[in-house]
């Protein structure tokens, strides 16, 4: 057999494929107590059928198989609405401190003040971003503080005896979350339109409010990455017909310093301190998404809040709290890392945040928008919306645009999202990057749209340089391989 | 000075300047920032906000220095004996080392399969490891912890059986439960409590839920709970501890239809109780119920193997309302030190691990069963943890257990009587053991 040079021929095995028997990446410690008997062998199982590799074996492998990422470390990630920033490393290292990292979630609490003083020092500065000062750290994503806010809207109309209370009004530009998030809530979610500007519809909404209404989400600034300039009278609409407002808070990126949402008239809101506040995204979690509330609402909080008290700092149960949502206390070295990016920008440094995200998202739909489509004609906020309707009357969908852009070693905007828009390509830049960069993103999506013409095969077959080409995703729903399994 | 362009000096981690941000202001052709803000109310816009000046990065290392410093920790010298849930081992190199891979730390979820292989390969290994230790046919990418998988779990097997009654045994982790109620509570299921000595199950339950160990440490009947389970049109729900995996019999050995576990013990730090990651696993036949992420196995155009997200039209973002979960993460970072984790253990480290922490635990419950005063109360096999009843309140031997800086068991006096339920794992040396043993003896004597 010939050995060829082509480092393009990537060796894809599986784990399992490169096991040897009798290797090991590790030792575990021989037993430091006397002998105990061992229970009954019905109980014990054969040998796990799992890898034999040595330490390199386990190293080489992992660090290969990460080098076949796009990530914030290596490459522009524009991906709209994921507020792809840059993750500070002092965050990670902070966060891994022993009497941070080593610590046991059901420590009596005096020997954990340092970590649930920290709890509350987020707690608050969460509270003082938003204008909602009951906040709770627990829920472990976005999703999860969506959901732990509908809660508390049913329980806030529960203690009401407001039982008719059925109905979550949904945008129709929403985030999937939001629906079935609503639905997990047993609510019926009705959607109301969006209008030309790509503003909620507000007669639609005044047809819709009504004494069945429990709640309205409003991602806001909303997935067209616009500020909703009838907010105050969309709070006031969604108040006098007794139901809540909550935010969803994944844009929160926009808004740092320039408007609380409390002020706005909004009731509930949740924050993905993974957008926001630089957490890593990890490829698809951990994420945490704490929920803040008006003071009326506190006392419905998903357990635990962290509390000052004479004695000292202490984990409290909301008297009418939502219950326990999830194992323990939150993500408890994300709130870490979200508190320490939050210290290191302080005010003047949050405000900026936003301000150059704002520009940067700006100067991109300015750049792009002759031949680009908007979905809104209007200045943005933190992301813009292009719509690829006039290059896919070309041949070209936003698809092969964004698999296009992976060759230059820039992540694809998200795609087809919102909805309501056709081809949708959302671009949110954020603050982390600097004007070359952006000028750079300009320059290839303009020749991205010169190649339709000149050479639209080159679009339509992206990507060429990465380590796959598209894959074939309608076999994989067909026919599931899901695992590793010895070769026939 | 609200209209003007933020003058104040650059942050490091912001790159542009105040000549480029007027240069792109007018580009956009405006002159200030506020010319963009114009749909927020002008009454609201620039808020006072009550938050500290930014500080440097050596600023903030000793903020971060007194936080922990504020912990009892073994960086500051205690022992402990917690578990219930959460669980001290130690954490391979390989772990910390792969973990300091930006390319998979700072990546998002897989929606470019082609940019992401990577992540998604790491994800595959992760479904093939779960299947592996549990038994069982498939797995998902990962949940965000143990009680949520569970309470997913049960759900899950309400749409299967197309049931609303959901059966949990009295013997497992009250979390469990507790979060199952917060995730169903407006969904019209109702959870009965079970005994574990249970024979006969009501004919309308979508499932058992077992927890084996149970919350005491015991190792339950899985095969005659799920046959019974069975024998009533219910499914079986088991949720494991991974680590007991290595040497007891996995739950795909007794027909269970779905497993759920915390993946915190499989190399993750306990980190004051998160992230963590919770695995699930289920049969073939139940998938398309399957909440979470789930990655396949495809070719590309060329013929070549790659991986992406599949089975995506159960998923929020496709079906939204109608969807099996409202979930959207995979954990999928956490996913990646479970995954590293139980490489480098491997086949032969999973058994030996199990088989250490076996007899530590073990070798405290039998000294502290000699104790005048003290009593192991968990019956049968156990693994980690076990019930142990004091002579005097469980508060009262932490607090003088916690003077010699030993942070002592968990108190359960709630569940049963002047018990504290004790763990020992591998990270528990003989010499730490015998520390707790003797403090006891001496704080019995006193009582």
């Amino acid at each position: 057999m010939t050995i060829t040079t082509n480092a393009g021929d990537l060796d894809r095995r599986l784990l399992m494929d490169r096991s040897v028997t009798g290797r090991k990446a590790f030792t575990v410690p021989e037993s430091d107590v006397p002998a105990q008997e061992l229970p009954d062998s019905s109980l014990l199982r054969d040998d796990v059928e799992l890898p034999e590799v040595s330490q390199l074996d386990v190293i080489r492998y992992f660090s290969v198989l990460s080098q076949l990422n796009f990530s914030i470390d290596t490459n522009f990630y524009p991906l709209g609405s994921c507020t792809m920033k840059y993750n500070p490393k002092i965050n990670d290292e902070l966060a891994n401190l022993p009497g941070l990292a080593e610590i046991h979630p059901l420590q009596p609490e005096e020997t954990v003040q340092g970590a649930i003083r920290l709890l509350k020092a987020l707690q608050d500065d969460l509270g003082e971003i938003t204008g909602l000062p009951g906040v709770s750290l627990a829920p472990l994503a976005g999703a999860q503080g969506e959901y732990a806010g509908l809660l508390i809207a049913r329980a806030y109309h529960d203690a009401r005896n407001d039982d008719k209370r059925t109905v979550a009004i949904v945008p129709d530009s929403a985030h999937g979350t939001n629906p079935a998030s609503a639905s997990m809530a047993g609510l019926d979610v009705v959607t109301v339109r969006s209008d030309a500007q790509g503003n909620v519809d507000v007669e639609n909404l005044k047809e819709l409010a009504s004494s069945n209404t429990a709640v309205f989400m409003l991602t806001i600034p909303s997935t067209l990455g616009l500020f909703e300039p009838n907010i105050l009278e969309i709070t006031t609409i969604i108040h006098n017909a007794g139901g809540l407002v909550y935010a969803d808070g994944a844009n929160l990126n926009a808004l740092l310093g320039l408007v609380k949402l409390g002020d706005l008239g909004v009731d509930i809101c949740h924050s993905n301190l993974h957008k926001t506040f630089s957490t890593p995204h990890g490829g698809g979690g951990p994420g945490s998404g704490p929920v803040m509330v008006t003071d009326e609402l506190a006392k419905y909080l998903p357990k635990p809040v962290a509390e000052k008290a004479d004695a000292g700092y202490l984990l409290a149960s909301p008297e009418q709290s939502i219950g326990t949502i999830n194992g323990f206390h939150g993500s408890f070295s994300i709130a870490a890392r979200a508190y320490a990016y939050i210290k290191a920008l302080g005010l003047e440094g949050l405000q900026s945040v936003s301000e150059n995200a704002i520009i940067s998202a700006n100067y991109i739909q300015a750049k792009l928008r002759d031949k680009y489509d908007l979905a809104a004609d209007r200045y943005c906020m933190h992301e813009t919306v292009l719509s690829a309707t006039r290059q896919k009357k070309r041949g070209v969908a936003g698809i092969d645009i964004a698999k296009r852009l992976l060759d230059f070693g820039i992540h694809a905007p998200t795609m087809y999202f919102p909805l309501i828009v056709d081809e949708a390509l959302m671009v949110e830049p954020t603050e982390s990057e600097s004007k070359e960069t952006l000028d750079h993103f300009i320059a290839v999506m303009r020749q991205i749209d010169d190649e339709i013409d000149s050479n639209p095969a080159v679009i339509l077959e992206a990507p060429h340089d990465l380590p796959v080409t598209r894959l074939d995703e309608a076999t994989a729903a067909r026919k599931p391989v899901l695992r590793w399994a010895p070769a026939e | 000075m609200a209209s003007s362009v933020n003058t104040s000096p650059n942050h490091p981690y912001i790159p542009s300047t105040d000549s480029e941000r007027r240069e792109m202001l007018g580009v956009i052709g405006v002159n200030s920032l506020d010319d963009l803000l114009g749909d927020i109310p002008i009454e609201y816009r620039h808020p006072r906000l009550s938050l500290a000046a930014g500080l440097s990065e050596q600023e903030l290392s000793s903020v971060f220095s007194s936080f922990a410093a504020e912990n009892a920790s073994s960086a500051t010298g205690y022992i402990s004996f917690l578990g219930a849930g959460a669980y001290s081992h130690y954490i391979p190199s390989t772990v910390r080392s792969i973990l300091q891979r930006g390319e998979f730390v700072t990546a998002y979820t897989p929606y470019q399969p082609e940019a992401a292989q990577g992540t998604l390969q790491v994800g595959f290994e992760f479904q093939t490891i779960i299947c592996q230790l549990t038994g069982m046919e498939v797995a998902n990418a990962g949940m965000y912890d143990g009680p949520t998988a569970f309470a997913e779990a049960c759900l899950m097997a309400a749409r299967v059986t197309k049931r609303t009654r959901i059966g949990v045994l009295a013997s497992a982790d009250r979390r469990l439960p507790e979060t199952l109620d917060a995730y169903s509570k407006h969904q019209g299921i109702e959870i009965v409590e079970l005994s574990p000595d249970v024979t006969e199950i009501p004919d309308d339950l979508a499932c058992i839920g077992i927890q084996s160990p149970n919350f005491f440490g015991a190792i339950e009947d899985v095969e005659r709970l799920t046959k019974l389970a069975h024998d009533s049109g219910a499914l079986s729900v088991v949720h494991v501890n991974p680590t007991a995996l290595g040497l007891f019999r996995p739950p795909g050995d007794f027909d269970v239809d779905i497993v759920t576990a915390e993946g915190q013990p499989l190399g993750v730090p306990m980190a004051f109780g998160g992230p963590y990651v919770g695995l699930f696993a289920c049969k073939k036949s139940h998938i398309r119920q399957m909440p979470g992420r789930i990655i396949g196995r495809t070719t590309d155009t060329q013929g070549r193997i790659g991986y992406a997200l599949t089975l995506q039209t159960r998923e929020q973002h496709i079906r939204r309302e109608r969807a099996t979960s409202n979930i959207c993460t995979s954990t999928q970072l956490i996913g990646l030190m479970v995954a590293v984790y139980v490489a480098t253990l491997g086949k032969q480290g999973m058994k030996d691990l199990a088989s250490l922490c076996y007899q530590k635990a073990h070798y405290a419950a039998s000294e502290i069963n000699r104790l005048e005063g003290f009593s192991v109360e968990t019956n049968g096999t156990f693994f980690h943890e076990f019930v142990v009843r004091c002579p005097a309140s469980p508060q009262s031997v932490n607090a003088a257990l916690l003077e010699r800086k030993i942070i002592g068991g968990l108190d359960i006096s709630d569940r049963a009587e002047k018990s504290m339920l004790i763990c020992v794992t591998e990270t528990s040396s003989k010499a730490d053991i015998d520390r707790l043993v003797a403090a006891l003896g001496e704080i019995g004597d006193r009582s």
